[in-house]
């Protein structure tokens, strides 16, 4: 039997940024014994790097904001695709997520009356996202971290001990998510078909390299996303679809894979800051895109869904910052997938700056103290990483890998991830609130409304379970380890040429295959090459070999991580070739028109054999519900005309 | 373009010890620090350990000493170095070592419990918080800490003085009593809690000498020391040897 260190807990939260922290707090103040996992130290979960804000309808700076206006933007944002219910439970209780925040200490930028300023960004149509300068993220995540640190205080004061009812495991990773036996009691049988109900997770400490099983029936996965299957991505080493993966594997299908974020703005140069995030705050305060000939380009690509909405003219568009409700915001603030194509187009007309993005402007509009005032860490960035100050100098920018919409497929209100008692997901591993496209600032308000009820649910879950508590199985937990540790004994194995493969060198392949061939644009034929070239890799990875001993070895850790990148890239891959039309995130060169008949399908990832970890994937088609009557009321007809299908209106 | 090899020196080893071993390396354009480690870790060294994140200066994950210096490892470019020069990258001093340039930073999460929370004011309701901007920004200032604990390394209170370690919370941790103390709504002071006096009784803000070390070094351009630090003393003083808040506090206290 595996040597493995033992604890048990009620809920186990795996993922320490804004989704699980907020989960654990929830769960802990329901009275459970809680535990948070995390693969790096407690505050530096990626939620810390997001910069422009947080959506929700406060209307602290404009009035006529509120939850419907709220939704309307995000549905649009989504391409109608978006799970209608948790768009609504978002919209609606994104501030109070907001308003909590300073009861625990948040000190948001002001307006004049003392309030909770708010700042415009793209798809949004009022100014929405509450912020801090451009580190919105990082006082996110402080202020959760402080509110777990008083929760632990509370409990030193009661139990004389910190951790008595709130623990975070930093620096651990898990690898398996844990189930019941069903009953067959035989490695075939057991917790492998669906329904099986979820005991605990399994995963190693990487400063020792040594394994640990935590017993608990409610697993809430917050891993994150998935862009470091992608070479240029401003996603760093965290994301490497973990939780996508481990539900997967525990039976809990995923949805809307296709649909993956391409921000506009990365940085361009130098090649080793490529892909680092150029915040959309810059042009939400009136930064400007030009092409090499200084033309302001957006203003040819504004889609026909949104024509009314934009700007014609640089004028219209310039006096909008000042007199918002008398003009169009300019096309610099369509939603991110619609500048990404258009920067793309750019370059590939060649019509590109020298390192091949465009100029994002923010001098020519804003003094340099306002510029260093509201964005400071970008003006930072670039001074100390590019030797360009922006505060006189245009940046050049172009699309980086960002953000995936796709996830576990969960019930909307409760966050209970389908087909698996016990499990339950939310922030950016969660499907189905984004739809096609995110908008911007609303993934951290997604973190805390969804971190929340699952944390929430999970609480619930474990607490009607009563004393009938799933037990963990030996011969899984013995399973997990081998798993873990075969990168160690990868030479030793019969392989061809009879060295194993270096991990670096397969995660590399991997990036330049996804970022080549299932990038922004897609094609069939490219993408069927990738899928051959996934299979090939696959093959490769059971290979994956490292050197050295199991304390704090990177290169162990990327082994183990190969597995989760290809089954969420296969997932990607799969879903993009199977859907014909462009919609959000997800852009087929061969099939460039938007597709009502689309709009209410979702896209299923399963695998294909639950048993092999690096196996296929199976895709399947499954209809939406129908929306809401009352929320479809919101919008207009004409409006809903280009989205839905006549016998969906008629309906 | 231009791509030349340097020479890296690098600390390998663990808790049991271990010494700097030389590496030739490939270096390009624009590159930082954390970039050559990486290369090193996908060619030459797959195990070597060690921390990042966001590769943008914004986690604080990646602290190391370069040439002796605390720095971020993302955010010192290569340029700055001249080509034949040997770069030195150690793990930082002042934690002890868990393996190569990853260190046990715990010290400073034990430090961060030992200061009291923020206090939600009484009677205000969520959505109801009103407060200046004015007001906020000396706080502000202090919450763009990144927690790299580049200021808890540097300061020479602990830097070689172990047994400090218990009495000292550290730069990081008395700023955040003063970033408490500045919060315009904090009710602390309510709940019989006095943050000034806290932090010279309670945090060891007596050992601090206001060299300033800690604000050289910090990448996000705090002023720990003139804009945290001496107030905090400052009051703490005030409070201490001022007969009427003495007399205050004698009231206060038997009410
Ligand atoms: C540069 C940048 C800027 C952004 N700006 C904004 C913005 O302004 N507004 C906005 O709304 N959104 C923004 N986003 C998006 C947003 O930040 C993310 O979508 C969001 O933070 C994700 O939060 P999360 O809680 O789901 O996961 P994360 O914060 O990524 O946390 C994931 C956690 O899971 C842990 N984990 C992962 N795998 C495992 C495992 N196997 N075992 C144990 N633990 C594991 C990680 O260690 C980490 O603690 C930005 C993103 C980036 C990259
Ligand atoms: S100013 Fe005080 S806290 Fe900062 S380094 Fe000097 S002694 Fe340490
Ligand atoms: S105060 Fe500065 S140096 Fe100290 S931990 Fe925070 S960011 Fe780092
Ligand atoms: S990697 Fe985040 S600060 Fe260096």
């Amino acid at each position: 039997m595996a040597q493995v260190e033992r604890h048990a807990y009620d809920v186990v939260v795996v993922g320490a940024g804004g989704a699980g922290l907020r989960a654990a707090i929830e769960a802990r103040e329901q009275g459970m014994r809680t535990a948070v996992i995390c693969k790096s130290l407690f505050g530096k979960a990626h939620t810390v790097m997001a910069e422009g804000g947080i959506a929700a309808s406060m209307a602290n700076v404009n009035p006529h904001d509120n939850w419907q206006v709220h939704f309307r933007d995000t549905m649009r944002g989504g391409k109608f695709l978006n799970q209608w219910r948790m768009a609504e439970l978002h919209a609606r209780e994104a501030p109070d997520r907001v308003w909590e925040l300073e009861t625990w200490g948040a000190l948001f930028d002001r307006t004049k009356d003392g309030r909770i300023s708010q700042r415009n960004f793209g798809g949004h149509e009022y100014p929405r996202l509450a912020h801090v300068g451009d580190r919105t993220g990082l006082e996110l995540i402080r202020t959760l971290q402080q509110k777990i640190v008083s929760l632990q205080q509370e409990d030193h004061r009661e139990h004389g001990d910190y951790e008595a009812r709130l623990k975070v495991f930093q620096e651990c990773t898990v690898t398996r998510v844990l189930k019941e036996d069903e009953g067959g009691g035989t490695e075939e049988s057991a917790g492998r078909g669906r329904g099986g109900k979820v005991s605990g997770v399994f995963g190693y400490v990487r400063e020792s390299g040594r394994f640990f099983v935590i017993e608990a029936p409610a697993v809430v996965l917050a891993t994150g996303g998935i862009g470091k299957s992608f070479k240029v991505t401003s996603n760093s080493w965290e994301y490497t679809g973990d939780g996508h993966a481990l539900a997967l594997l525990a039976g809990a299908p995923l949805i809307n894979m296709e649909f993956v974020q391409f921000h506009p703005t990365g940085m361009v140069w130098p090649p080793s800051v490529k892909g680092i995030l150029v915040t959309e705050s810059v042009r939400g305060d009136g930064g400007v895109l030009r092409n090499s000939e200084g033309k302001r380009f957006m203003f040819d690509y504004v889609p026909d869904v949104f024509k009314e909405k934009y700007a014609q003219s640089e004028d219209e568009g310039d006096r909008w910052y000042e007199d918002p409700d008398n003009n169009r915001r300019p096309p610099e603030l369509l939603p991110r997938d619609e500048v990404a194509r258009a920067i793309n187009s750019e370059v590939k007309a060649g019509r590109g700056s020298p390192h091949g993005g465009v100029f994002l402007d923010v001098s020519t509009r804003l003094s340099a103290e306002v510029i260093r005032r509201k964005l400071p860490s970008m003006h930072h960035q670039f001074k100390e990483l590019a030797d360009v100050d922006i505060t006189a100098e245009a940046m050049e920018v172009g699309p980086t890998c960002h953000y995936v919409m796709g996830g576990v497929d969960v019930d909307p209100d409760t966050a209970a991830a389908t087909g698996v008692p016990g499990l339950f997901a939310a922030g950016e591993v969660a499907g189905g609130m984004h739809g096609s496209n995110r908008l911007g600032g609303n993934s951290l308000s997604d973190l805390l409304v969804f971190g929340r009820r699952a944390g929430l649910h999970a609480a619930e879950y474990t607490a009607g379970l009563g004393g009938a508590r799933p037990a963990v199985v030996e011969w899984q937990v013995d399973a997990a380890a081998a798993e873990a540790l075969r990168p160690f004994s990868a030479e030793a194995e019969t392989v061809p040429d009879g060295v194993p493969e270096n991990p670096y060198t397969l995660h590399q392949e991997l990036q330049q295959t996804m970022n080549d061939l299932v990038g922004i644009i897609r094609r069939q034929g490219e993408m069927e090459e990738a899928l051959t070239r996934l299979d090939a890799l696959r093959v490769r990875a059971r290979r994956a070999g490292v050197e050295g001993h199991r304390q704090f070895n990177p290169g162990w850790h990327l082994a183990i991580d190969l597995r989760n990148m290809l089954l969420v890239s296969e997932c990607v891959a799969r879903a993009a070739l199977e859907r014909t039309e462009s919609r959000g995130g997800h852009t087929r060169d061969d099939h460039p028109a938007m597709d009502r008949r689309w709009r209410k399908l979702n896209l299923v990832c399963e695998l294909s054999d639950p048993a092999d970890a690096f196996g296929e994937v199976s895709v399947g088609r499954r209809e939406m519900d129908p929306i809401r009557p009352d929320l479809l009321a919101l919008f207009e007809k004409d409006e809903l005309l280009k989205y839905l299908t006549d016998e969906e209106l008629d309906r | 373009m231009s791509t030349y090899t340097a020479h890296f020196r690098v600390w390998r080893g663990d808790a049991d010890g271990g010494g700097l071993r030389d590496y030739r390396v490939e270096v390009h354009d624009g590159e930082v620090v954390l970039d050559i480690i990486h290369r090193l870790q996908a060619t030459q060294a797959g195990d070597l350990a060690v921390r990042w994140n966001c590769k943008a200066g914004k986690c604080g994950s990646c602290s190391a000493e370069v040439n002796g210096r605390p720095r971020l490892m993302c955010m010192t470019r290569m340029s700055v170095f001249g080509r034949d020069e040997t770069i030195t990258v150690t793990p930082m001093r002042t934690f002890p070592v868990v393996r190569d340039l990853v260190t046990d930073v715990s010290f400073n999460y034990d430090k961060a419990r030992e200061v009291p929370s923020f206090v939600p004011p009484e009677g205000v309701a969520p959505g109801e918080y009103r407060m200046l901007q004015e007001d906020v920004e000396r706080s502000q200032e202090f919450r763009k800490c990144i927690e790299c604990f580049l200021c808890q390394d540097t300061c020479h209170v602990v830097r070689d003085h172990e047994e400090n370690k218990k009495a000292f919370a550290g730069p990081r941790f008395l700023m955040r009593v003063a970033e408490l103390d500045m919060h315009p709504l904090d009710a602390a002071e309510e709940q019989g809690l006095d943050r000034k006096r806290s932090a010279q009784d309670e945090h060891g803000l007596g050992y601090c000498n206001i060299t300033k070390c800690c604000t050289e070094v910090c990448p996000e351009h705090i002023k720990i020391t003139d804009n945290a630090l001496i107030p905090l003393k400052e009051r703490a003083v005030d409070r201490k040897y001022d007969p009427l808040v003495w007399l205050g506090d004698k009231i206060r206290r038997r009410t």
